[in-house]
């Protein structure tokens, strides 16, 4: 029990270094994966939603859908668990069955047909680019816009008046006070003051 | 033999991480020196001189009683008082 809880606050420590989210929830998916599949490892997968395993003398809930599996095209996966089609139609069952003879028999077409029952998108496909980025922007832009137009609601209608201390003759009192200390009178303020004619250097 | 030839080349299986390290850690280097020089003959020399300028003709006793008369310090005041 102690060995469960130090692997899952492992796995979370190294899930937390992902990079990207989608990897950090890969991270966990996989692990409860091969947890999952070494409890029942004795049990072959297509047989996981019907068997009945018997552990301690009880019965077994039934295995959800989500529970199992699922089928996901990732380049950093390329064998999913699960082929893509799991009902197959007669066509795709008798084809099913020639693929357990020689290879050499099938064609280029039944290739593609086994190929697509077991994959939905191909590397080529599920690499390509999309212009899903311009909506992003799109979206994010508006979204700042949006807060733009709250902000100058909130500069008239919500906040008091400035302090005192922003008013011009008294900031102009400030910099004065600070020439005459000498503020940063080497690469600063001070430094651009000419003293002598009372006036900013050119 | 039914089937035509409609393979790809085989893609490069090995040594990608080298050959991403001999294109990579070079540009990285040099851009790093670069870099620093900017910054030190950018940023470090120039203000080092101006330190050096600042303090050559410095007269601490003068400065302090033109700070004086500006009545800035609270345990001198100016002269006039």
């Amino acid at each position: 029990m102690y060995f469960r809880f130090i692997t899952s606050l492992m796995l979370l420590l190294f899930a937390a270094s992902a990079k990207r989210v989608e990897d950090f929830f890969l991270y966990i998916f996989f692990s409860f994966r091969m947890l999952a599949t070494r409890a029942l490892s004795l049990v072959s997968k297509r047989v996981i939603s019907t068997s009945i395993c018997v552990r301690g003398g009880h019965g077994v809930a039934k295995v959800d859908d989500y529970a199992l599996p699922s089928y996901f095209d990732r380049r950093e996966n390329p064998l999913p668990d699960v082929r893509f089609v799991t009902d197959l139609s007669p066509v795709q069952k008798s084809l099913k069955e020639k693929e357990k003879g020689s290879w050499a028999t099938l064609s280029n077409d039944e290739k593609i047909a086994l190929y697509r029952i077991s994959f939905k998108k191909s590397f080529a496909e599920m690499n390509k680019g999309s212009n899903e980025w311009k909506s992003v922007v799109a979206g994010m832009l508006f979204f700042i816009g949006v807060t733009g137009l709250v902000v100058l609601w909130q500069r008239k209608f919500v906040y008091g008046p400035v302090p005192p201390t922003f008013e011009t003759e008294w900031k102009e009192k400030e910099l004065q006070r600070m020439l005459d200390m000498r503020i940063n009178p080497v690469e600063g303020i001070s430094a651009k003051w000419d003293y002598e004619n009372k006036e900013w250097k050119k | 033999m039914s089937y035509s030839k409609m393979s790809l080349a085989k893609p490069v299986m090995r040594g990608l991480l080298g050959k991403r390290l001999r294109f990579h850690l070079p540009i990285a280097f040099a851009l790093s020196l670069m870099a620093a020089a900017a910054f030190k003959f950018g940023v470090t020399e120039p203000r080092k001189r101006a330190y050096a300028d600042f303090y050559k003709n410095y007269d601490a006793t003068k400065e302090f009683n033109n700070m004086r008369e500006a009545g800035i310090f609270e345990s001198v005041r100016p002269t006039g008082k």
